[in-house]
This record gives structure tokens, C-alpha cells and sequence, in this order.
């Protein structure tokens, strides 16, 4: 979709034109991480950049502030690139990236100081900043002696000192207890709409929907292999907004709608470009990180519940969050056990069985399963049976994932389809030694 | 206390396989390995090179005395050494580190040359440092005096150096994007991040250091070259001279002095900044167990030096912040990058032109002064390097075969540790170089008892380092673990198989890798000693290099120390380093 939709668009403040991001491989193809995209923020919106973890939405962030570089594509602060200005921004991190020697008040300072500001006038700045977060008295603190919640006001309050046109936020809320997190989540809020921060616009990446249809105007909700512009709405429920509403959870919902229905058609690896004369490779299946046993829960629950859940509601029930669910689905829709419709999860007949068998019978089930749905484990088990002493290097295989995926994500394939290879007992394997052997029946 | 041993334990003298250019093969790592080494090589040769060929004339003689009276002054004149000797050492780690952690290409070179610059014999590089002090200044002490802060300089630098680098190496992400999106100045990035963010390590290593110091200072405020005699008046003459006219009671006022002048640094200097270093923590959470020092909360009390820090620390510090940022954006504005760049590269190429032309001509000449050297000449070293490493390792077995029990005994019982750590910390911090004529005085007479006294000097210098780091291994085996092995009834042997000794593996490890290091080091001055006016010498390649620096055989020095410091990085390489692999992916204990 493109961001034409939004009606009355002025002039953006930071907008990124074909902007894409790839990494080199050894062999001098390339992976790409994020697919071509275009964005745009525009003063007076606080936007929100929603999808899984790990799909590539602080490298997004990171790209539209300039700290690292696009592989193709630019990004215009004010129509001029973002190379040649310094951006006036600043960034709220999830980890807080405090520094911990310095004092609450010296930790708010120091961006002023970079700036040549002199001591008195950065002083009264920061102070001012410090009592608008509610940090007054704390001043002299050191983060250590802070709790989460007071950490994150003082990275908010080092971020609005600077008076940046546009905050970023990273994942502000997700390291902070659930109660903490709404407070906070509130007081931004009312910075925000009382304008009591000069800030123009609010960039924020989460992967907590009811945290992006709490706090943005509009919502990015990026797909995965590679991070690609997946859906980008408005969101126009009036401040405060009820989280009981009716809009609220139906916009909750069809964004869950979102995330979870068409996902597989872009499970596949990662396209790669490669170099004149070399051939296409066939795509691969890429392999949810999950272990069997979590797997193995939803579907009881599933069955418990007589074979149909909506994934908001059980994501809220268990208090996960999307994160952590979606993989454990992404596996059971993988290997047959579980389909998912508008938003629920339907269990099959083979995830019937599956809930109701006992440990080796699971183990068969689940072998079958693996077998007629991964073709990585059916390589595999292939592979051992052609070896005379039934046994391979894991080094063989992650050669063979090398062509697919980089480095890192062929190595956490390899863990998975091992994890799950042996749990459905169709190989060994020595983690010593490395080497895998066929379980012999 | 526990703090010193968990930080013994974290002061790798190796670098994890971590610190390797990511993604470099071996065939490559290797290459770079043999071509840093050949620049090492080039270098030894250089400094003997230049103390050769200025060999002067004039020297002063210095007497030294053997009034207890003058320990005082002997003990501030090995003071001042050692301090200038750190300073020199801080300023070098913390630009060596910086250096090697901000440039790629710095860093392939850098980093396996610490290596090697590690296990190269300090008091090998005596002879040569010495002779080319000494004709610098050939008309005051200077010289000497220099000399010597070199050579301990050399003992201290590189632990420091490789703990600053590792320590920006480990910066997180976040911290670093936060200097670069609130646009500090490189002098406020130093000051507000790498600095403070290194100082944990920096202040333990400088510890280390220090202790090496003294163990180096003992061995070089006084020795023989060719027909020269050059002494400087300080605790290790004052010890060694004692030892050498056997006069007991002197040995012991000079043991006594320098015991107290530890204790007092230890005091004065390492509790309080160790207690003030706290503050540096990388940690999100206040942690428990928090060292206290008295000192330092008398220096916090004393307004005095409050008021002076803010009179003239702060602004100086605010001065020195404000003037790179407005130095830095001076610099942008004037100079257009691509210009700046083309200088830089031009002053870089001229840079490794030059340092080529040197490493080609210092080779050059090490190979034609090697070639004079005959077969049986290198036999006979290589005999003496055999010998030399079966010390060596029964010293380390000896010393891990009792420091195993002795510090799984301290470190599982938290009673017997509070009483013990302090005793243990004060018995290593007793250089052990001061204590040998001591235990040569005792076992000259005995059969064999030169033999017994090297190793006992090597054990001394280096059992420490096991045991430290065995206690620390042992009070971070896990409760539950412990528990587990109780309630299903592990015989002793079965405990120790499959509880204790994985569990500490990883930490001994560490132990023995310094200790190795430091036990190569200590054979040049156990195997060759001046003693009661003549030489006491055992056979090995550490009373080689010293009595090559005695009589002043250039070619023989500059063999044996080349192939001491290749024994200790083929040991490095092909022992420690596997096992260090070994201890990381199957013995870490991970919750």
C-alpha cells in the first residue's frame, strides 16, 4: 500500500524513497533484509512501525535516522539527504542505554554538552526537562538506583532535551512490567497531545499491537523475509482511547488478522539477487524457531477448548504478546496440525491426535508430520540414508543453508531443524562432535 | 573480597577467540600471526642493535648501602620507578587500545601483536634497553634510571593494553548509537564512554601489573652486563646485595620494608580506587555485596578535596569538552573531507613504506647475525628450551596439584574464605623475586638444591595465579548443584569428576595460562643467579639468555629469547587456546 491514502499530506518531515537493506554474503550475493519500501513521517502524527521481532524494524529506524546506512534507496530530511544534514533527532531505546556512571542529571547534560552549550544554560534546560517527566528530586541519582519505569523517564527526558524535531522509540515500553509500561505509555501521551514538548512528530516501534493502537494516528504493520510495507492505515479513535471499545478491538483484532492469515506466502527464504550468469535457486521453506514442546501445548489447549481460540483473545489470556505466540503458530500451521481463519486457530485432525497421544505416539506424529511438510528435514534424513555409515557434519548442512539464508539465520535454522529432527527421532546428534547419524528404527 | 578473585579470573592474558577479526580463516589468521611475529622479531633485533653500537664508556659507580636507615629512601626510589614506569604503561595501553579498536585494518595487525609483544621474556629485553639508556646518557644515572622504568614498563603494559581494547570491543550497541546520535565530540565519547566503560578492567589489570612490576623491579635495579656493573639504589638491590654478602638480618629488614610499602599501596592506593571504580558497573540492578574502603570515605568527607576537584577538575574537564566541540565543528568546516582524506592516505602509505624499509633490513640483519651461530650452538639451545619447558610444567603441575584442593577447599566454604583470601592476596602480592635469595641462602647446600630453588621460584611466582582463580571457580559452582550431588550420594572421586572439576575447568584454565606465561618469565632470573659473589646456574634456556646478557653475546641472546617467546606462543596456540574453546562451548555454566 502506499501512503497516498493519508489525505491531507503537507510536506514530510523524514521520508525514505525505495529504501532497502541487504547484506553481503561471502560467496558475493546478497541477502536482503528489507525489500524496497516507502515512508514517510509527517509532523503532527505519532506513527507506529508494528510487526515481529526480528523482521527488521529497528534496522528501519535506524536507517530513517541516519545511525546506519541504506544498502540502496535514500532518505530525505526535509527533501535534502539525510547524508548531508545531521538530523536533529533523537532516539528512546528499549535497553534505556543509560550511562550508568554518570548521574541522572549529567546523563540528560551530556547530549546539550556535545552541542558546545555552555554549563548554566544546559543546566536550567535539563532540569526543566528532568521536572517535566517527573524526575524531580532524582537529579543526583545514578541509573542504578532507579527502577525500570524511572530509567526510561530519564531516556525520554535525555531525548526531549535535545528538542528533537522528530523522537524515535524503540521498543520504549518492552523491558518495563505491564503496569509500568501503561503509565508511562500515558505520560507520553499527555506530553504529546498537551504540547508541553516541542517534538513534531513521534516515530515509535513496538511489536505490542494494543501498545501501537493505544498510542499512534497511524500504524505501519511490516511482513517478514524480507521486512516489506505489509499494511499502513489511520487510526482515528478520538484520545483517550477505551481499550473495551468496540472500534478499539475490532482495529485490535483485524491488525491480528493481519499479522497471523497471510504470513505464508512470505515464508519463503529470502530472494536474493545474484550476479549475471548465476541461476536461480529454488526458495526454501524457512523454519518458524520454536521447539516441538511449545508447539505441543498450544495444541492442547487448543483441543481443550474444542478446536477453535481467537489468537487475540489467547495472546491476552496467557499474557503473551504477538511475539511469542505467532512462531509457535507459524510451526503447527507448518506441519499440518492447526489452520488459521480470520483470526482464530482452527486445530486439524492430525493436531487433534496429536494433543491426545501419548509422548512416543506424539514423536510418531510428529515425525510424519515433519517429513511430508519440511523439506530441510527430508533433505536431511535423505542425505544420512545415502551416507554407508549413516552419519554427516553439521557443517554439511549449513553449507547448504549458506545458499539460502546468511550466516546467522542459517546457523539458527540448523538449531531448529536439528531440535526438531531429534525429537522426532529422526537423527542423533553429538553436539561434540557436531556430526549427525540416523536414528536407526 | 571476592571481587579480586572473580577479576583475576576475567583478566584473560590470552584473547578469546572472540577478539579475531570475525570471519577471517585460518590460513589468513596464520599468515597475518607469522607476519606480525617476523615485525617482533625485526624489533628485538633493533633494540640490541642500537645498545650495541652505543656502547659508551663512563659510568658511575653506585654503592649500596646495607643500613636498614636507608630503606626508606631505598623503598621511595623503587616507588617513583614503578610509578613512572604505570604511567608510562596507562598512557601507552589506553592509545594502543583506542588505536586498535577503532580501525579495522589497525586492529588485524594489533591485536595477535599483543599477543606475541605478551610472551616475549621481559628481562630479555634488559641487556639491550639497558645499553641503549645507558648511551643516551652516559654521564648521570639517567640512563639506568631509564632503563629500568623501561623494562618494567615492558612487564605491565600489555595485560592493561589488551583489557582497554576489549573493553571498547564490548561497548554495547546502544551506548554507542546514543554518542552518534547526540553528536559527541570525540574527546566526550572517550571521556563519557570508552573511558569510564573500561575502567573496571582498567583498574583491575593495573593491579596485576603493578604486582609484575614489582616482581620485575627486583630483578633489574641490579645486575651484570659483559664487564659493566650497573646497580640503582632501590628495595631489590638493597635485597639482592643483602643475599648476595649473606647478611640475614638485612635480608630481613628489606623483606619487612617490603612488605609494609605493599601493604601501605594496597591500603592507600588499590581499596580505594577499587571501591570507587564500583561506580563504573555496567549493571542495571545495584548489586549486593559492595567493597568499602575507609580512605575513600575520608576523601569523600574532606571538603578540601571536593572543593579542589570542583575548582579545578571540572572546569578544566568542561574547558577541555567545550573546546573539541567547537574544535570538531571548526574542523568540519574548514577542511572538505575528501582533501583530509587524501593526506591521511598519503601520510599512511608513507607510514607502512617506512616501517616496510625497517622490518626488511632489521630481518636482513637478524638472519646474518643468526647465521653466525653454529649447529651445535643451536642444539644446544634447543636442549636448554627442553629443559626450560620440563621446569617450567612440573612447576605448573606442582602448583595445580595443590592449589586445586587447596582453593576448592577455600572458595566452597565461605567461613575458611573470609579468613583466607586476605592472607592468600598478601602471600601473592610478596614479589617473589625478593624472596629468592632467601630460599637460596636456605638451599644452596643441599644436592641438587639450585634445581629445587628455580622451581620453587617459578611456583612462587605463579601458583597465585591458580589459586585465585580455582577460589573463584569454586564459589561460583551452583547451590543446587551441590545439593544434587548430595542428595544422590556422588562419592567423594564422583564429586570431583563430574561436579568440581568441570565446574572450575574454565577458571583453572585462566590461571594457568597466566601462570605459564609467567613462570617462562621467571626461569631467566631462577636458572642464573648471582649469588655470595659468584654464579649459581642450572642448565635451561632462561640461564642461557641471562648469561648471554652477562657476558654479552649478542648473537645467543637474540637466538634464545627468539625462541623462548615461539615456545610460549606455540603453547599459547596450540595448548591453551583449545582449551580455552573447549572450556567456553562445554564447560560454561549457564543458567
Amino acid at each position: 500500500m502506499s501512503t497516498a491514502n493519508i489525505a491531507p499530506a503537507p510536506t514530510p518531515i523524514i521520508e525514505a524513497r525505495q529504501l532497502e537493506k541487504s547484506y553481503a554474503q561471502p560467496d558475493g550475493s546478497r541477502i536482503q533484509v528489507i525489500a524496497p519500501s516507502d515512508l514517510a513521517i509527517y509532523p503532527g502524527q505519532v506513527m507506529a512501525l508494528l510487526g515481529p521481532s526480528g523482521c527488521g524494524k529497528s534496522t528501519l529506524l535506524r536507517m530513517l535516522t541516519g545511525l546506519s546506512p541504506a544498502s540502496a534507496g535514500s532518505v530525505y530530511w526535509h527533501g535534502h539527504p539525510v547524508r548531508d544534514e545531521s538530523p536533529n533527532v533523537a532516539i528512546v531505546f528499549q535497553s534505556f542505554a543509560l550511562f550508568p556512571w554518570l548521574t541522572v542529571l549529567e546523563n540528560v547534560e551530556a547530549p546539550l554538552e556535545a552541542r558546545g552549550m555552555l554549563p548554566i544554560e544546559r543546566r536550567k534546560r535539563s532540569l526543566r526537562i528532568i521536572d517535566a517527566v517527573g524526575l524531580d528530586g532524582f537529579e543526583t541519582a545514578y541509573p542504578k538506583e532507579l527502577s525500570g519505569g524511572m530509567k526510561q523517564r530519564v531516556g525520554v527526558a535525555r531525548a526531549l532535551v535535545v528538542e528533537p524535531e522528530v523522537l524515535f522509540m524503540d521498543e520504549p515500553f518492552s523491558a518495563l512490567d505491564v503496569l509500568t509500561a501503561e503509565t508511562l505509555r500515558g505520560e507520553l501521551l499527555e506530553l504529546w497531545l498537551g504540547h508541553k514538548i516541542p517534538t513534531r512528530a513521534i516515530f515509535i516501534v513496538t511489536h505490542n499491537i494494543e501498545e501501537a493502537v493505544v498510542l499512534a494516528d497511524r500504524i505501519i504493520v511490516l511482513g517478514r523475509h524480507p521486512a516489506h510495507i505489509h499494511a499502513d492505515f489511520k487510526v482515528d479513535i478520538p484520545h483517550p482511547r477505551d481499550r473495551q471499545g468496540a472500534h478499539f478491538l475490532e482495529l485490535v483484532d483485524s491488525i491480528y488478522r493481519i499479522l497471523t492469515q497471510p504470513a505464508h506466502q512470505h515464508d519463503t527464504a529470502p530472494s536474493r539477487t545474484f550476479g549475471p550468469g548465476m541461476p536461480a535457486r529454488p526458495k526454501t521453506i524457512m523454519l518458524p524457531h520454536t521447539r516441538p514442546g511449545g508447539m505441543a501445548g498450544l495444541l492442547e489447549i487448543l483441543a481443550d477448548r474444542g478446536g477453535r481460540v481467537d489468537l487475540h483473545r489467547l495472546a491476552d489470556e496467557l499474557s503473551l504478546e504477538v511475539d511469542a505466540l505467532l512462531p509457535t503458530v507459524d510451526t503447527a500451521v507448518l506441519l499440518g496440525m492447526l489452520r488459521v481463519e480470520e483470526g482464530d486457530a482452527v486445530i486439524t485432525p492430525e493436531g487433534q491426535a496429536f494433543a491426545q497421544a501419548d509422548i512416543q505416539a506424539r514423536k510418531a506424529i510428529f515425525r510424519k508430520a515433519a517429513l511430508a511438510n519440511v523439506p530441510l528435514l527430508r533433505q536431511m534424513e535423505q542425505a544420512l540414508k545415502a551416507k554407508s555409515n549413516r552419519t554427516l557434519s553439521e557443517e554439511f548442512f549449513r553449507d547448504l543453508l549458506d545458499e539460502h539464508f546468511g550466516e546467522e539465520e542459517s546457523r539458527r535454522q540448523l538449531e531448529t531443524a536439528i531440535q526438531w529432527g531429534r525429537y522426532a527421532e529422526i537423527f542423533d546428534y553429538d553436539a561434540a562432535t557436531g556430526k549427525l547419524t540416523l536414528t536407526e528404527a | 573480597m571476592s571481587d579480586l578473585t572473580l577479576s583475576t579470573a576475567q583478566a584473560t592474558p590470552l584473547p578469546p577467540a572472540v577478539t579475531r577479526p570475525a570471519g577471517s580463516r585460518w590460513s589468513w589468521a596464520l599468515l597475518i600471526d607469522i607476519a606480525v611475529f617476523l615485525f617482533v622479531c625485526a624489533a628485538i633485533f633493533g633494540v640490541y642493535a642500537i645498545g650495541r653500537s652505543w656502547l659508551g664508556p663512563v659510568h658511575p659507580h653506585v654503592e649500596i648501602s646495607q643500613n636498614p636507615g636507608v630503606l626508606p629512601l631505598y623503598a621511595l626510589f623503587s616507588l617513583v620507578r614503578i610509578s613512572v614506569a604505570y604511567v608510562l604503561s596507562l598512557v601507552f595501553a589506553l592509545a594502543y587500545g583506542y588505536v586498535a579498536a577503532s580501525s579495522r585494518r589497525a586492529e588485524i595487525i594489533m591485536v595477535p601483536l599483543l599477543d606475541i609483544l605478551q610472551s616475549i621474556p621481559v628481562l630479555s629485553f634488559l641487556p639491550g634497553v639497558m645499553l641503549a639508556m645507558v648511551a643516551i646518557f652516559p654521564h648521570s644515572q639517567l640512563g639506568v634510571e631509564l632503563g629500568s622504568i623501561l623494562l618494567i614498563f615492558t612487564g605491565q603494559v600489555w595485560n592493561m593494553a589488551f583489557s582497554f581494547y576489549s573493553s571498547l570491543k564490548t561497548i554495547p550497541r546502544e551506548l554507542h548509537e546514543v554518542a552518534i546520535i547526540y553528536r559527541f565530540s570525540r574527546w566526550q565519547r572517550f571521556a563519557e564512554l570508552d573511558l569510564p566503560f573500561s575502567t573496571i578492567g582498567l583498574v583491575w589489570n593495573s593491579m596485576m601489573s603493578v604486582a609484575g612490576g614489582w616482581f620485575f623491579l627486583m630483578a633489574c635495579e641490579m645486575f651484570v652486563l659483559g664487564n659493566r656493573d650497573f646497580r640503582l639504589p632501590g628495595l631489590g638491590s638493597f635485597l639482592q646485595t643483602a643475599a648476595s654478602h649473606g647478611h640475614t638480618s638485612a635480608i630481613l629488614w628489606g623483606l619487612a620494608a617490603m612488605i609494609a610499602v605493599i601493604v601501605l599501596l594496597d591500603q592507600v592506593v588499590w581499596r580505594p580506587i577499587i571501591v570507587w571504580a564500583d561506580k563504573f558497573k555496567f549493571e542495571q540492578v545495584e548489586s549486593s555485596g559492595a567493597a568499602q574502603s575507609t580512605l575513600l570515605q575520608l576523601i569523600g568527607r574532606a571538603s578540601i578535596v571536593l572543593r579542589l576537584y570542583r575548582l579545578i577538575l571540572q572546569p578544566v574537564f568542561h574547558w577541555l569538552t567545550l573546546t573539541f566541540t567547537l574544535g570538531a565543528r571548526r574542523a568540519a568546516e574548514t577542511f572538505s573531507a575528501p582533501k583530509q582524506n587524501l593526506v591521511r592516505r598519503w601520510i599512511g602509505y608513507l607510514l607502512a613504506a617506512g616501517v616496510l624499509v625497517g622490518l626488511g633490513f632489521a630481518v636482513f640483519h637478524a638472519v646474518r647475525e643468526l647465521s653466525d651461530l653454529h649447529r651445535e650452538d643451536y642444539d644446544e639451545l634447543l636442549e636448554s628450551a627442553a629443559l626450560s619447558f620440563l621446569r617450567v610444567n612440573t612447576a605448573l603441575i606442582l602448583g595445580a596439584l595443590w592449589t586445586i584442593p587447596a582453593g576448592v577447599a577455600i572458595g566452597s566454604n565461605p567461613r575458611l574464605a573470609r579468613i583466607a583470601q586476605p592472607l592468600v592476596q598478601m602471600a601473592a602480592s610478596i614479589p617473589a623475586t625478593a624472596l629468592f635469595p632467601i630460599i637460596l641462602l636456605f638451599l644452596l647446600g643441599l644436592r641438587g638444591g639450585l634445581e629445587i630453588a628455580a622451581m620453587l621460584l617459578m611456583l612462587l611466582g605463579t601458583q597465585w595465579y591458580i589459586l585465585f582463580n580455582v577460589i573463584a571457580g569454586a564459589m561460583a559452582i551452583p547451590t543446587d548443584l551441590k545439593e544434587a550431588a548430595q542428595i544422590y550420594r556422588f562419592r567423594s572421586w564422583d564429586r570431583w569428576r563430574h561436579l568440581i572439576l568441570p565446574a572450575i575447568f574454565p577458571y583453572l584454565l585462566t590461571g594457568m595460562v597466566t601462570a605459564s606465561g609467567g613462570a617462562w618469565n621467571a626461569s631467566i632470573v631462577a636458572e642464573y643467579f648471582h649469588f655470595q659473589g659468584r654464579i649459581v646456574s642450572t642448565a635451561g634456556l632462561g640461564s642461557t639468555i641471562s648469561s648471554a646478557s652477562d657476558s654479552g653475546r649478542f648473537d645467543v641472546l637474540l637466538a634464545s629469547t627468539l625462541i623462548m617467546a615461539t615456545v610460549v606462543v606455540l603453547i599459547n596456540r596450540l595448548l591453551w587456546r583449545r582449551l580455552y574453546r573447549l572450556a567456553s562451548s562445554r564447560f560454561k555454566l549457564e543458567t
